[in-house]
């Protein structure tokens, strides 16, 4: 029985494809809901087509579905590997495989049928939720377990990335999602009112800290050195780097609240945390894209690696770009409009859905066997495609929102608004349609990686798991 | 603001419990060597080992 020397690559293979047929799903979704914003009749006012319902459906696709299998993937990857074992057991990583498939299902059925909690973000009725609970603590069991029988002394950064984002996310979904349920569809949360938004928050940026920033921070810190054949710049900035971001990230939720019934002092609270997490979050950026110092050359000639590192930029972007619209005053000018809406999407598109792609570009080709991706170029196409696309559709959210801002402050000598609500709308029209643009670019990539995909796995016996090395003594 | 009577000391008892964890990862030796982890991972060949097709 050779079972117990190979690692499990069958699961990561699972979630790695997923990873794509959910990423263009998901985006699909988002593209027709920015369709909608500029052609407001398009699916004929048909109940589960309408932009309420699929908004929520294309969040959960793009964030949980696909966001989450990368995360899957890349985690039970690197976790074997740099702990030289094979996952701690097989079984159980299949029911996370299938447990979190049916989840993705069940969010695909139930939010076009109008059934939702309503909480941002967690719109999964209670026994999805409960679904979602078993799922994950078999996650940890199965994460925290490899780590247990490691075969080296260390562990590597990337795996405290990524407990860490399990236990948090673990921790936020139970405290969120406690609910009370009158049927069988229907709850009611907990919480109500102004205590019900500040959990929502809390667990709201707490997911985008932990579950979009953390677990993805994991990814980098292992795909970025192998990518470029080089260690990560710093290895000391790369533990300081996840204290400090755990020790800091806890308490920016409540700048999702400025100026609401929230008392005054927690929202200031809120601004200041978000503030110090600059820091760290530059900090991090720094040691990605240091660790090609001595290497930019490779950036000419490999994709792969520019997806790593237009993440990497998209990550300090955004990450500056947060703190500043968590400051009162900016957030005055910028709350409830699209600038919000670019601000996301500069994270999830240009880091989030970048840094992914570009590990499923390295991954696929070793778990089928393949020496590399079936075409290079079409992984270029790919890359210039989805940045072009990002900067379309951030610049135009930039500009729409802060005309809208702008808009809807301005005040003539009298004290009437000078602009009805409908013509800062009005105003929006073209840059909505430019972000749709921006978007479908995104999704023609992901159509691309789908095909040099296909055809990279097919016909390719998928190999059989990979032998672990033997340990060699260097892990005194 | 009931509520952060239950936010507040939780994040107290998570800190703690970080706190823990960073002193266990301190007293178990993770930080000793800051420079061989970051090469470690690159002499682990993850390159396919067998030509699949046969």
């Amino acid at each position: 029985m050779e079972a117990q020397a190979t690692y499990n690559y069958k699961v990561v293979r699972q979630f790695s494809i997923m990873t794509v047929v959910w990423g263009i799903v998901g985006m699909l979704v988002g593209v027709i809901i920015a369709a909608q914003l500029v052609w407001p009749d398009l699916t004929y006012g048909i109940p589960f087509l309408s932009y309420g319902r699929l908004r929520p459906l294309h969040t959960n696709a793009v964030i949980f579905a696909f966001g989450g299998s990368a995360l899957f993937a890349t985690s039970y990857y690197v976790v074997q590997r740099t702990c030289h074992t094979r996952l701690f057991s097989d079984g159980l990583a299949a029911f996370t495989f299938w447990g979190w498939q049916v989840v993705i299902l069940l969010a695909a059925i139930t939010l076009p049928l109008g059934i939702t909690t309503s909480k941002e973000y967690a719109e999964l009725e209670w026994p999805i939720d409960i679904l979602i609970t078993l799922v994950w603590v078999t996650y940890a069991v199965v994460f925290f377990g490899t780590i247990m029988k490691r075969k080296t002394t260390h562990i590597y950064v990337a795996n405290w990335f990524f407990g860490a984002f399990i236990l948090t996310v673990a921790l936020l979904h139970v405290v969120n999602s406690a609910e009370l349920p009158v049927s069988l569809f229907k709850s009611y949360s907990a919480y109500a009112g102004v205590q019900d938004a500040m959990v929502q928050w809390w667990y709201g940026h707490n997911a985008v800290g932990f579950f979009l920033t953390a677990g993805f921070l994991g990814m980098m810190y292992y795909f970025v050195p192998k990518q470029a054949g080089r260690p990560v710049y710093s290895y000391r900035l790369s533990v300081v780097h996840f204290w400090a971001l755990i020790f800091t990230y806890m308490w920016a939720g409540p700048h999702h609240l400025h100026y609401t019934a929230l008392p005054d002092w927690t929202q200031s609270i809120g601004m200041l945390f978000s503030l110090i997490l600059l820091a760290p979050s530059w900090g991090g950026m720094i040691n990605g894209i240091m660790t090609l110092s001595g290497a930019w050359h490779k950036l000419r000639t490999d994709p792969i690696l520019k997806f790593l590192v237009t993440s990497l930029s998209f990550y300090g972007m955004s990450t500056f770009e947060g703190p500043m619209m968590a400051i009162k005053s900016v957030n005055a000018l910028s709350h409830y409009t699209d600038w919000t809406v670019g601000h996301v999407h500069s994270g999830a598109l240009g880091w989030v859905a970048m840094v992914s792609i570009g590990c499923m570009y390295y991954l696929i080709p070793r778990l089928f066997g393949r020496d590399q991706m079936y075409s290079i170029k079409l992984i270029t196409a790919h890359f210039w495609i989805a940045t072009i696309g990002v900067v379309l559709y951030i610049a135009a959210m930039w500009i729409a929102g802060v005309a809208e801002g702008l808009m809807w402050r301005a005040v003539n000598p009298d004290g009437t608004l000078t602009y009805s609500f409908a013509e800062a709308v009005k105003m929006t029209y073209p840059f909505l349609t430019i972000r749709l643009t921006g978007g479908l670019m995104f999704l023609s990539g992901m159509l691309i990686m789908a095909y040099n995909v296909f055809k990279t796995v097919s016909g390719a016996k998928a190999v059989n798991d990979a032998a672990i090395p033997a340990v060699a003594g260097a892990h005194a | 603001m009931e509520i952060l009577y239950l936010l507040i000391p939780l994040s107290v008892v998570l800190i703690f419990l970080i706190v823990g964890i960073f002193l266990w990862a301190v007293k178990s030796g993770q930080f000793e060597d800051m420079e061989g982890p970051a090469h470690r991972i690159l002499m682990d060949d993850d390159r396919p080992q067998s030509p699949p097709d046969e």
